[in-house]
């Protein structure tokens, strides 16, 4: 008994550590993103200080184009989940209920596009939008994010799929619905906390993005991660207003995990327990 | 109501697609099926797990392909029609309610599809209801509701539409085991007030027995025997059917024939004139002998036929008093009068009447003399 106790409070320290860790850049990011660049750039680290909003206000300046870099995140990480549910809902929904022989083949061959490096297939993806005029396009961008996390997002539906007894869709079958019916009256809603969750991580994946949006975009079609990758000049680093900018383009995806957590673990666990 | 006729049905899924882990390939998993049943008739189809009556239930649903043969329903030939557009209700074991929808709408999801109207709706599910005393669930959901319920809602959301031919895979075998007899004999109740052609499927031979009109044993994708109830018991066509029919299941010994008696370590059996003619004519030596528990009875070591054993297990059931006992080679169980004293390591003598013995081939397992003859036993070509 006390033993089990004495590990527990062991590892309860351990999680707490651990967890600290992790939040500690973010909060040393939030911490510096208060300071002024010469507090910013000591070499000894300051944890008290008297904070100052000028990075932020600097980050926001007309010249600055946040809201335009933040458009152009929020514009592609939304449509490129709504065409990647779009694509994944009709594939997840074939191979789950109507399985043959190819569809394991089919689920590992599509997850293995991840296996490639995003740089291995840079040159002849950059040829090809340059060759199309999508460079530094927010169409462009976004068929992109929708081929990055098209393969995620059919494994999650599909597996949120499997999760729906193929008798509920049989009795669909038989009470004479068509296949759009099936899917619209019975499938969809019984999912619906799993696409909601498959829903928010492509949001948040697209949104994260960066090496993509760096490489493809310049000005016009450019995301929150080139709005921060600007701050590093040629003169030098601006830490202070790089903190505020990186603060103000992680916060939009932060506060909506925030409101969407519970969705999320449910989503994300759905199935586990019956 | 309909007629239901299956022509020489057989799936194979090595044709087609396969689905995945299911049946063997080389083989069919349904083969050579032939059955009509009468407008309004309760067929039951049974047999141990992987017979093939699911497969053939869900050929007649549409939600398999048969891959040889032709179903109809009322003459017409539904093989290729898809599954809602048969106009057939079924019942899952898993009773697949939707579960993000109530209880009425549940029943009335197929009424909606088919864009009738409202008020019809209305009245059509309060009527099922009503039937099935569901009437006080309708604004429940799937999970709130205990099994036997859920049960009663797949039953409702089957006849509300009324559908010519009613398929019922195990729909009683979720239930714990009172539950299922009250169900049982309410489906039955059902069917005989709706008189609709109806298929169940069970793997409980009980169940096949005390409700189904004609019953369908099958058997590696094969009919075994389509017969009544009391057929099937009395009149067995071979001994995979002797021997799932009937509680004990019936005894069986290996036995050498000479001059119309059959005989073996431990016991003699004289015959009588159901099977003396066909197994002397055939000059058989080889068979086995089946007998019913419930067709023995103790009796004195001298008595023409008899069997004698050493006495293994001895189950009390009030009723009766079931003993298991040690005859040469073979186990034998004996269903005695229920205040018979027997204990353990006795040895018993019993007989059992001449005319409730049960012959069949050596090699081919069919029955030999005894048939049927108040109705024509379709025994498949095994």
């Amino acid at each position: 008994m006390r033993s089990k106790r004495s590990t527990n409070a062991a590892m309860g320290v351990l999680a707490w550590i651990v967890a600290l860790l992790i939040f500690f850049p973010i909060l040393w990011l939030l911490l510096t993103s208060f300071k002024t660049e010469q507090q910013a750039f000591t070499v000894v680290p300051n944890f008290f200080f008297s904070p100052t909003l000028d990075s932020f206000k600097a980050a926001l300046a007309q010249g600055s184009g946040y809201w335009h870099y933040a458009w152009n995140s929020a514009l592609t990480a939304i449509v490129s989940t709504i065409i990647g549910l779009a694509l994944a809902v009709p594939a997840a929904y074939a191979m789950a209920f109507y399985p043959n022989k190819r569809t394991d083949f089919l689920l590992v061959w599509m997850v293995s596009t991840k296996f490639i490096p995003a740089v291995g297939v840079l040159i002849p993806i950059y040829l090809v939008y340059s060759a199309v005029g999508l460079l530094d396009n927010a169409l462009g961008l976004t068929l992109l994010f929708t081929a990055m996390n098209l393969p995620i997002i059919v494994w999650m539906v599909y597996s949120y799929f499997r999760d729906i007894p193929k008798d509920i869709v049989e009795a669909a079958d038989i009470d004479g619905a068509s296949i759009m019916q099936t899917l619209f009256k019975v499938v969809l809603p019984l999912a619906l906390p799993g696409l909601a969750s498959t829903g928010l991580l492509a949001l948040i994946l697209a949104w994260n993005e960066s090496f993509w949006s760096i490489t493809m975009t310049d000005h016009s079609a450019a995301t929150l991660a080139v709005y921060i990758a600007s701050f590093k000049s040629a003169e030098g680093l601006y830490w202070a207003k790089m903190s505020a900018a990186s603060v103000l383009a992680i916060a939009p995806i932060i506060v909506l995990g925030w409101f969407t957590q519970r969705q999320m673990v449910r989503g994300l666990t759905f199935g586990a327990v019956k | 109501m309909a007629i239901v006729e299956l022509k020489n049905v057989a799936k194979n899924y090595a044709q087609g697609l396969v689905a995945k882990g299911k049946g063997d390939k080389s083989s069919n998993a349904v083969d050579n099926f032939n059955l009509v049943t009468r407008d309004g008739e309760f067929v039951v189809l049974v047999g141990p797990s992987g017979c093939g009556k699911s497969t053939t239930m869900r050929m007649i649903a549409g939600l398999e392909r048969n891959t040889e043969g032709a179903i109809l329903i009322d003459g017409k030939d539904v093989s290729q029609v898809p599954p809602k557009e048969r106009d057939i209700a079924m019942v899952f074991q898993s009773y697949a309610l939707y579960p993000h929808m109530t209880v009425a709408e549940n029943m009335a999801f197929s009424l909606k599809l088919k864009k009738r109207p409202a008020a019809e709706i209305k009245t059509h599910v309060d009527e099922a209801a009503q039937t099935l005393g569901i009437q006080h669930l309708l604004d429940r959901k799937p999970r709130e509701l205990s099994g036997g319920q859920r049960q009663r809602v797949a039953l409702g959301r089957a006849i509300v539409r009324d559908p010519q031919v009613f398929l019922m895979d195990e729909p009683l075998s979720n239930l714990d085991a009172k539950l299922r007899v009250d169900m049982r004999a309410e489906i039955v109740k059902l069917h005989k007030r709706l008189n609709v052609t109806t298929f169940y499927v069970t793997h409980d031979q009980v169940e096949a027995m005390t409700m189904g009109e004609r019953i369908v044993v099958m058997k590696d994708g094969k009919i075994q025997q389509i017969d009544t109830p009391i057929n099937l018991y009395e009149f067995p066509a071979n001994r995979f059917v002797a021997g799932f029919i009937g509680n004990p299941s019936m005894n069986f010994l290996r036995a050498k024939h000479a001059d119309g008696v059959v005989s073996g370590d431990g016991y003699q059996l004289s015959l009588d004139g159901g099977h003396r003619p066909a197994v002397i004519s055939r000059k058989m030596v080889d068979v086995w002998v089946g007998i019913r528990p419930e067709h023995l009875r103790l009796s004195d070591a001298t008595a023409t036929n008899r069997i004698q054993g050493t006495v293994d297990v001895v189950e009390t059931l009030g009723a009766v008093t079931v003993v298991q006992l040690s005859v040469g080679e073979h186990s034998v169980t004996a269903q005695l009068p229920g205040h018979q004293k027997v204990e353990l390591g006795d040895t018993l003598t019993l007989s059992c009447d001449s005319d409730k013995l049960h012959l069949f081939d050596d090699e081919s397992e069919l029955a030999i003399g005894r048939e049927s003859t108040a109705q024509p036993s379709a025994a498949a070509e095994v």
